[in-house]
């Protein structure tokens, strides 16, 4: 198999256009002048430019992780710029630009509303929302009308500082404190805009909310905050997607989500991550250093992460859950593929604190070209998690000789009645399986795909439906070139 | 011209030389039984005609339709219309028999130029050749191979076997591992799908098969090359005085 397989591989990226459209920059670098103006320009209260600027003193004492299974180049923080946005027509400032209009209509995001009804979606029950994020502010959410109806609030985060300030001020950073990490640190000090969401007591979402972050300008970075909160016995799907030009410089994503799960609710977290890879000699493309954390606050509260990763040169992620509420449970569906010079080093913690509380772990990691792919788990159980159970599976999949996968679990279990498994597995396509497959008349390239696909189908299973036929187009595009 | 016209072909694996100047026609519409001991080259002939990369070439050549088979890939082989039924059906977890059948039979409809099949064709395509070879309908949802049982593979290649339509199926060892019932199923599917346009070579060091499968040729593989011709008494000849009783 080794002469069938080129290492060397030409990707195609359909989103890495570039959207021309006159922007406002603050300068780039990072100080307290430029929280200052930042937090200016969104008009914000004192305590959130306090927040910001005590997050960026805990920053300037903090160092970058190096513990990942990652070679991450030097990123100059005073060489990104923190914060574009589009220029408004004085005129008419709350028109949309059609630029960005047709921008998000070629991303396959309908931003009218009019449209995304009468045409795309067949049933109205499939509708979804959507927070359109362009570089460092909302262009666009849909639906919030019918939303408020039912009483939900989706609207983007600067919406909800303005609009409901003591929402925010109560959850932000409840689950990711601003000192959590290096990156979310930063995030916390520069955050621009991102979306924020609550479901109130008892309310199922009558459709899927999203978010669709764009990277257009150069040089900058994308820093949004997403916050999310189900109140008891809600049900929520929220999807997340996100793409960006291609260009040889590498550029900065570091987000935070978070996500408050009270008594009896129930929401399901799906992400399909693109971004920009880089090119097949690993030039350019996006450092995605997210921190993802939701907490189960009540009891029988459930948060489950489903995400495939395609893109990005580099993704340091973690989507974790605080299993606090007793009876809560929570999962992690995981595909990442790596391809080309691609690394990535995920995975997820569960950390159990309430009794009975249960967690599943499905991981699947692709590795292709020359990546690198790393699984990294924390399971922990805390003395108080009577009865609680975890079950992990990672799963590797090689194709080719030149890349590597590995896996990094740790179990701290320090409750004697909590059960925790592990099982971890690593496999290579067979020459049998493309053989086969060729023998039926499928050429190796489709051979992939479909054979991929199916390493992944319990997690893609667990997708929404119009996500679950993306991804899987997604993953067999992402290997294109992986076989010559 | 013959379909398939083999000519003194030389071949082996990791060096070792298995095929030692084999030659055979096999005319349209004909079944043609190959027969011999173990480690005669029965496998390593289905392996070379159908392109398995593990297989070199070192002589000789094999002619389908006039077109030089061997310098095709797998691929564009299936597409001309060759089949190989398996001895040991690959797994594919996670990819279903619908699926799997889907890409192949819509990527050969590509290569010919052909529209690829509408979803509701394709399943009433599906049903029916499912009914063919007596298989349920849920058989279909289940992973290709997975879990199932010797007989269950075999019937899933013909099953695939119909589904493609090929011109000329190769059926390596598809009898070893079957009981009566799977054996005759599998024999009444080869049967149905006989006509003047398709051939048929028939791999397998028993008889039994082949009281099912009326050959119209049989030929003696033994060391890597054909050693003796004839007509379906000399399946029985085999049968009664063994393998030795046969001198090149």
């Amino acid at each position: 198999m080794d002469d069938f397989l080129k290492d060397i591989t030409a990707q195609e990226y359909k989103e890495g256009f570039v959207t021309e459209i006159e922007q406002d920059y603050v300068p780039a670098g990072l100080n307290e002048d430029i929280i200052r103006t930042i937090s200016a320009i969104k008009k914000e209260p004192q305590w959130l430019l306090d927040f910001r600027l005590d997050a960026f003193r805990k920053w300037q004492n903090m160092k970058e992780p190096r513990w990942g299974h990652l070679d991450m180049p030097e990123i100059d923080y005073q060489n990104i710029i923190y914060y574009a946005a589009p220029k408004k027509d004085s005129d008419r400032p709350s028109e949309i630009d059609p630029a960005l209009m047709e921008t998000f209509d070629k991303l396959g995001i309908p931003l009218n509303e009019r449209e995304a009804l009468a045409g795309v979606r067949p049933k109205e029950d499939r509708q979804v929302a959507v927070d359109a994020v362009f570089d460092s502010v909302s262009v666009k959410t849909t639906f919030r009308k019918a939303l408020a109806d039912k009483g939900i609030i989706f609207c983007s985060f600067s919406e909800a500082v303005q609009e409901h300030p003591d929402l925010v001020r109560k959850y932000l950073a409840s689950v990711v404190p601003s000192g959590d990490n290096f990156f979310a640190a930063l995030n916390s000090a520069v955050f621009s805009d991102g979306s924020f969401c609550y479901i109130p007591k008892g309310v199922k979402c009558p459709m899927d909310l999203s978010s669709y972050f764009r990277i257009n300008a150069s040089g900058t970075g994308q820093f949004e905050r997403t916050l999310i909160i189900a109140d008891e016995g809600s049900q929520l799907s929220y999807m997340e997607g996100c793409t960006a030009p291609m260009r040889d410089e590498n550029q900065l994503h570091a987000a935070v989500v978070e996500i408050i799960v009270e008594k009896d609710a129930d929401v399901r977290y799906s992400t399909v991550q693109n971004w920009y890879p880089g090119d097949a000699q690993g030039r350019g493309g996006i450092l995605n250093l997210v921190t993802k954390r939701g907490i189960c606050r009540g009891e029988g509260a459930h948060l489950s992460w489903t995400q495939v990763e395609t893109g990005s040169a580099i993704t340091w992620k973690y989507p974790s859950t605080i299993l606090k509420g007793d009876y809560s449970t929570s999962e992690f569906y995981s595909v990442a593929l790596t391809n080309n010079y691609q690394q990535a080093d995920t995975g997820t913690k569960m950390i159990h604190i309430g009794r009975g509380t249960r967690s599943r772990i499905v991981s699947k990691g692709i590795s292709a070209g020359h990546s690198q792919n790393s699984y990294r788990g924390l399971v922990r159980m805390n003395p108080g998690a009577k009865g609680a159970r975890n079950y992990s599976q990672c799963d590797s999949l090689l194709i080719g000789p030149l890349c590597g996968a590995h896996t990094f679990p740790v179990i701290r279990n320090g409750c004697p009645s909590a059960i925790v498994e592990h099982e971890a597995t690593t496999s290579k396509i067979s020459e049998d399986q493309m053989f086969y497959c060729g023998q039926r008349g499928i050429p190796p390239e489709e051979a992939v795909g479909l054979i991929v696909n199916g390493y992944a189908r319990e997690v893609l299973s667990r997708l929404p439906m119009e996500f679950a036929v993306e991804a899987q187009k997604l993953l067999s595009v992402s290997l294109e070139g992986a076989i010559g | 011209m013959e379909m398939l016209e083999i000519k003194n072909l030389h071949a082996g694996i990791e060096g070792k030389e298995i095929l030692k100047g084999v030659d055979l026609s096999v005319g349209k519409g004909t079944v043609h039984a190959i027969m011999g001991p173990n480690g005669a080259g029965k496998s390593t002939l289905s392996g070379v005609l159908t392109g398995r990369p593990d297989y070199k070439v070192t002589g000789g050549s094999a002619f389908y339709n006039g077109k030089d088979l061997l310098s095709m890939s797998p691929e564009e082989r299936s597409w001309a219309g060759l089949f190989l039924s398996f001895q040991y059906p690959i797994e594919i977890p996670g990819v279903s028999i619908t699926n799997f059948m889907k890409s192949a039979v819509n990527a050969r409809r590509k290569a010919l130029g052909l529209p690829e099949l509408k979803p509701a064709e394709f399943l009433r395509l599906l049903r029916e050749k499912m009914a063919f070879v007596q298989m349920k309908s849920e058989f279909a949802k289940r992973d290709v191979n997975v879990g199932f049982s010797g007989g269950e593979k075999k019937r899933n290649e013909i099953f695939q076997m119909a589904m493609l339509e090929p011109s000329l199926a190769i059926l390596d060892e598809t009898d070893s591992g079957l009981d009566v019932d799977a054996l005759k199923i599998v024999a009444d599917g080869v049967n149905a799908l006989r006509n003047s346009e398709r051939s048929f070579i028939i791999i397998t060091h028993y008889q039994k098969l082949l009281e099912y499968i009326r050959p119209d040729v049989v030929h003696v593989l033994k060391e890597g090359r054909i050693v003796m011709t004839g007509g379906p008494e000399l399946a029985d000849k085999i049968w009664k005085e063994g393998f030795e009783s046969i001198n090149g």
